[in-house]
C-alpha cells in the first residue's frame, strides 16, 4: 500500500497543471466553470468549452480510450493517469468529458459494431457535444424487462418504418439523434428479434411529449413513432442482433469507478447546513443524534471513496474486479439518498419549504437532491435489478426469471 | 499510488488462514471455548511460531518491523476463523511496549513477547464505560499504580499488564508485571467465549512508565483497528456461510437461495461489506504513515465494521432457519463475537461522537 504518486506520476501531474494554466484561465473558470450536470438536463456546450476540449483531446487528456482516428485522445490504459487528470481538471474547474448517454454508451457501441461511415459521422461530433443523443430503450410495457419491447421497425425497400412508443426518454427535447432498440423480427424469441437503430429526431412522424417529473421539471419525455422512416443504413450491427449490440457497451463502461465527488460536496454542504440551522437556540450540529448520523453517512462516503481507490488499484494491476466492481451503483445511490434524507432532518420544519423559497434552509437545494435521489435509484436499472445482478453474478446464487433467456 | 495488498501481505494472510483451518477448525474452537482458561497454549505457540508476535517489534529490537496493516490482516483471519485466545490483548500490549523509549525495557520484554513465552494484555477501561484518557481514575504514585480496571482481555492469564493510569504528568501507560500480592483478577462471564475478560485490581503494584498520553492514544487506535479487522473477517465469514447454506438447503422444491428475498438480503449485505474493507485498511495504513488522521479513521472503522458484523451475523443466522438458532450450530459463535467487538473499547455511538469532535464539528 502506497498512497503517494511516484516521480513519474508527479511529473505527469505537473504537466497537466501546466496545460491547464495555459489553456483554462481564471476568466474561463468564472464564465464556464460551473459544476457539471450529472443528472437531469444535458445541454449543448458553448464554443469556448468545445475549443478547450479539442485541445485537451489533442494533448491526450480526454477520451483516452478512444482512437485518434475517431476523435479521441488514444492513450495507453493507465487508470492512475486518468485519476490525476480527473483531479486536476476538477481543481481547475475545467471541462472534462461530455456526460450523457451519447458519449458514454453510443460511442462505444459504434466503435465495436458501427460501420466506417457511422463512426466517421458520429463519434467525433458526439464526443465534442455537437451532436446530442437520447436513449430510446424503455417503453410503457418494457422497463426492467427491456427485451419485451414492442416498438416495431419494418423494412420497406430501403427504409425502416417505425411505429410505437418510447417513454422516460431523457433529453429527447434537445437531442438531435436517438439510439433505439426496436423489434424488427416479430416472430423471433424476444431477445433475438431486436435491432439497434440510429434515428434522426427531425424525422417526420416523430413526436416528443415532455413528461413532468416529481421534481416539477421536465427532463424526460414520451416519444411517439408514427410511420417514421429512416434509411436502411441506420442499423448498427446485424438485423435481429440489437440485444447483443446494446450489451457490448458494458465492456467499455468506466462507471465501475463511481464518481463520489457529488456526495463529497453534499457532505460539506450538510455540515455547513447543520452549523447554520438553529434548533431551539443552538446550532443543529450540537445535537448528538444528528452528529452521530453525520458521522455515519461520512463513514459510508469515505468507504465509497476508498473503494474507488481499491478498484483503481485492481484495474492498474490488471486484476478482475468481480463482486467489488458491482457494488458502486447500488452503494452510491443508497448513500445519496441517506445524505439527502439527513439534510431534510437537519432542516427540521424548514424542510417543508420548496426549492427556491428564500426562507427555506439553503434555499431548499437539498429538497431537490432528496427528490432526485429517487430518480437515480430507478434510472439505469432499478435497485432491485442491481441486487439481482449482485446476487447472481457476484455471489453465484441461482438465476431469476429476469436473467433467463 | 497503490491501495492494495502486497504479495507478501497476501501470503501472510493465506498462511495464517491455512494454519487456522488446519489447527483450529471450529470443533477445536469449541473445545477451547469450553475450557477453563479459554486459551490453548499449543495454538498460541503455533501462531507465535509463524512470527505473528514479532510483527510489531522493530527490526532493531530483533523483530520483523512489519507494517501495522500486516497485523490487522492477521486480526481479520482470526475473526474469520473465530479463533479463541489472547491475541488482541497481547499484540496491542506488544505494540505499546515496542513503542517505549526505554531500550532496556524493550530488550527485556520484546523477545519473550515475540517468541510467545510471555503473554501480555492491556488494562484501559474502567467500570461505567470509561475508556477516555480524561476519565481514567487509576492513579500512579511514584512507581506504583493503584486502581480498578474492567474488561481486561485475559487479565488472569497474562503475566504482563499495560495499564492506563494518571501520573503526575497526566494520563499515560505503565507496565506491571503481574504478581499475586498486589494484583487481583476476577474472571468475568462474557457473551463471547472465545475471548475472555477479567476485572483487575491493582493495589500499589510496581509499575514502569511506558509513555504518556500519546502512547495511550496509540494503544487505543491500534486496538480499535484490530477489532475492526476482526469484525470484518467475521462478517465476511457469516456472509460466506449463509451463501453456502442457501445454495444447498431446499424448500418448495428449490434451493432457498433462488428466492429473491433471500438473494436480496445477501446482496444488501455484500454491498455493505465489500467497501467496508477499505475503512480498516486505510485506518491501519494511517496508523503508520498518516498519523494525524489515525485517531479519527480508527474510530470510524471500529464503529462501522462492528455494526456490520452484528448485522451480518444476524442475517446469516436468520437465513439458516431453525438450525441457526441452536447451540450446536456454529453461527452463534460469530454472533457472540460480534457482541464483543461492538461493545469492547467503547460502543459505536461513543466512537461516532468522538469522530464528530475530531472533525471539529
Ligand atoms: C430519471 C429517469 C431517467 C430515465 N431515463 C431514461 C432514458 O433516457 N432512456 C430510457 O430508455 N429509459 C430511461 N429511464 C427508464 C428506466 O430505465 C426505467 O424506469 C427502469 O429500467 C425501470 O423500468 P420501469 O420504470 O418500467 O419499472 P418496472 O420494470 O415496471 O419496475 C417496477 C418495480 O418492479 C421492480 N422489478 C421489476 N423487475 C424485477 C425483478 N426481476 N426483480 C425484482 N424487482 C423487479 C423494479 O425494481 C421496480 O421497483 C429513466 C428513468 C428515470 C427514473
Amino acid at each position: 500500500m502506497d498512497l503517494s504518486y511516484n516521480a513519474e506520476y508527479q511529473a505527469f501531474r505537473t504537466e497537466v497543471r501546466a496545460f491547464l494554466d495555459g489553456h483554462w484561465s481564471d476568466g474561463d473558470r468564472a464564465a464556464h466553470g460551473g459544476s457539471e450536470v450529472l443528472i437531469g438536463r444535458i445541454t449543448r456546450p458553448e464554443p469556448r468549452v468545445t475549443e478547450f476540449r479539442m485541445r485537451a483531446i489533442e494533448a491526450g487528456y480526454l477520451y483516452r480510450n478512444i482512437p485518434r482516428q475517431w476523435g479521441g485522445g488514444e492513450q495507453p490504459f493507465d487508470p492512475l493517469r486518468s485519476a490525476i487528470i480527473r483531479e486536476e481538471f476538477k481543481r481547475a474547474r475545467a471541462p472534462r468529458e461530455m456526460v450523457g448517454q451519447g458519449p458514454s454508451m453510443l460511442v462505444f457501441t459504434l466503435l465495436e459494431h458501427g460501420t466506417e461511415e457511422q463512426k466517421k459521422r458520429f463519434i467525433r461530433s458526439t464526443l465534442l457535444g455537437e451532436v446530442l443523443w437520447c436513449q430510446g430503450y424503455s417503453e410503457p410495457g418494457a422497463g426492467s424487462d427491456l427485451a419485451s419491447l414492442r416498438t416495431r421497425a419494418e423494412l420497406d425497400g430501403d427504409q425502416w418504418v417505425i411505429n410505437g412508443q418510447k417513454i422516460w426518454t431523457s433529453n429527447a427535447q434537445e437531442a438531435d439523434w436517438m439510439f433505439a432498440l426496436v423489434r424488427s423480427e416479430p416472430d423471433a424469441p424476444k431477445h433475438d428479434g431486436i435491432s439497434y437503430l440510429l434515428i434522426d429526431m427531425k424525422t417526420p412522424g416523430i413526436t416528443v411529449r415532455p413528461l413532468r417529473q416529481m421534481t416539477g421539471e421536465s427532463d424526460f419525455n414520451e416519444v411517439f413513432f408514427d410511420n417514421a422512416r429512416v434509411p436502411r443504413s441506420a442499423i448498427v450491427g446485424d438485423r435481429g442482433k440489437g440485444w447483443i449490440v446494446s450489451r457490448s457497451t458494458l465492456k467499455y463502461e468506466r462507471a465501475l469507478i463511481g464518481d463520489t465527488d457529488i456526495n463529497r460536496r453534499t457532505l460539506d454542504g450538510l455540515v455547513m447546513l447543520a452549523r447554520a440551522i438553529d434548533r431551539r437556540g443552538r446550532p443543529a450540529i450540537e445535537d448528538p443524534v444528528l452528529r452521530g448520523r453525520l458521522v455515519e453517512v461520512e463513514t459510508k462516503l469515505i468507504a465509497a471513496e476508498l473503494h474507488s481507490m481499491r478498484l483503481l488499484t485492481m484495474q492498474s494491476r490488471g486484476e478482475e474486479p468481480g463482486l467489488p466492481g458491482m457494488v458502486p451503483k447500488l452503494y452510491t445511490t443508497q448513500l445519496s439518498y441517506e445524505m439527502a434524507r439527513l439534510a431534510m432532518d437537519i432542516s427540521g420544519d424548514g424542510a417543508a419549504l420548496a426549492p427556491g423559497e428564500p426562507e427555506a434552509p439553503a434555499m431548499g437545494m437539498f429538497v431537490h437532491a432528496y427528490l432526485w435521489s429517487l430518480g437515480i435509484l430507478i434510472a439505469g436499472g432499478t435497485a432491485n435489478i442491481q441486487r439481482n445482478i449482485i446476487a447472481e453474478r457476484g455471489l453465484g446464487l441461482p438465476r431469476d426469471a429476469s436473467q433467463k433467456r | 499510488m497503490d491501495f492494495g495488498l502486497s504479495a507478501e501481505q497476501k501470503a501472510l494472510a493465506a498462511t495464517v488462514r491455512r494454519y487456522l483451518a488446519e489447527r483450529c477448525p471450529i470443533a477445536r474452537v469449541r473445545t477451547i471455548m469450553d475450557s477453563e482458561s479459554g486459551h490453548d497454549a499449543g495454538l498460541w505457540q503455533g501462531l507465535m511460531d509463524l512470527g505473528i508476535g514479532a510483527l510489531p517489534v522493530a527490526e532493531a529490537d530483533g523483530g520483523m518491523g512489519a507494517e501495522f496493516l500486516d497485523l490487522a490482516l492477521v486480526a481479520e483471519e482470526l475473526g474469520y476463523a473465530c479463533t479463541p485466545g489472547p491475541f488482541l490483548g497481547s499484540l496491542v500490549a506488544t505494540i505499546a511496549i515496542a513503542g517505549a523509549d526505554d531500550s532496556d525495557l524493550r530488550a527485556r520484554w520484546l523477545p519473550r513477547l515475540a517468541s510467545g513465552e510471555t503473554i501480555a494484555t492491556f488494562a484501559v477501561g474502567e467500570s461505567g464505560g470509561r475508556w477516555d484518557a480524561g476519565e481514567i481514575a487509576a492513579r500512579v504514585d511514584g512507581n506504583t499504580v493503584t486502581g480498578a480496571k474492567s474488561l481486561v482481555p485475559y487479565g488472569s492469564l497474562a503475566d504482563l499488564h499495560v495499564v492506563a493510569a494518571v501520573g503526575s504528568d497526566g494520563p499515560g501507560l505503565w507496565l506491571v508485571a503481574r504478581d499475586s500480592a498486589s494484583v487481583s483478577t476476577n474472571e468475568l462471564s462474557g457473551n463471547d467465549r472465545t475471548r475472555r475478560l477479567s476485572s483487575v485490581e491493582y493495589r500499589g503494584s510496581e509499575a514502569v512508565m511506558l509513555g504518556g498520553a500519546d502512547a495511550l492514544a496509540r494503544l487505543r487506535d491500534a486496538a480499535l483497528v484490530l477489532v475492526a479487522a476482526d469484525a470484518y473477517g467475521g462478517a465476511r465469514r457469516c456472509l460466506e456461510m449463509a451463501r453456502e447454506y442457501v445454495l444447498v438447503r431446499e424448500q418448495f422444491g428449490q434451493p432457498v437461495g433462488a428466492f429473491q428475498a433471500v438473494k436480496h438480503q445477501l446482496a444488501n449485505l455484500a454491498v455493505e461489506i465489500e467497501p467496508s474493507l477499505s475503512l480498516w485498511w486505510y485506518a491501519a495504513h494511517a496508523f503508520d504513515r498518516i498519523r494525524d488522521q489515525a485517531p479519527r479513521h480508527a474510530a470510524l472503522a471500529k464503529a462501522f465494521s462492528c455494526d456490520l458484523f452484528d448485522r451480518a451475523s444476524r442475517d446469516a443466522t436468520e437465513l439458516h432457519g431453525g438450525i441457526g438458532f441452536t447451540w450446536e450450530f456454529d453461527l452463534h459463535l460469530w454472533f457472540r463475537r460480534s457482541i464483543f467487538d461492538r461493545a469492547f473499547f467503547g460502543d459505536s455511538h461513543y466512537h461516532r461522537a468522538r469522530a464528530a469532535s475530531l472533525a471539529g464539528w
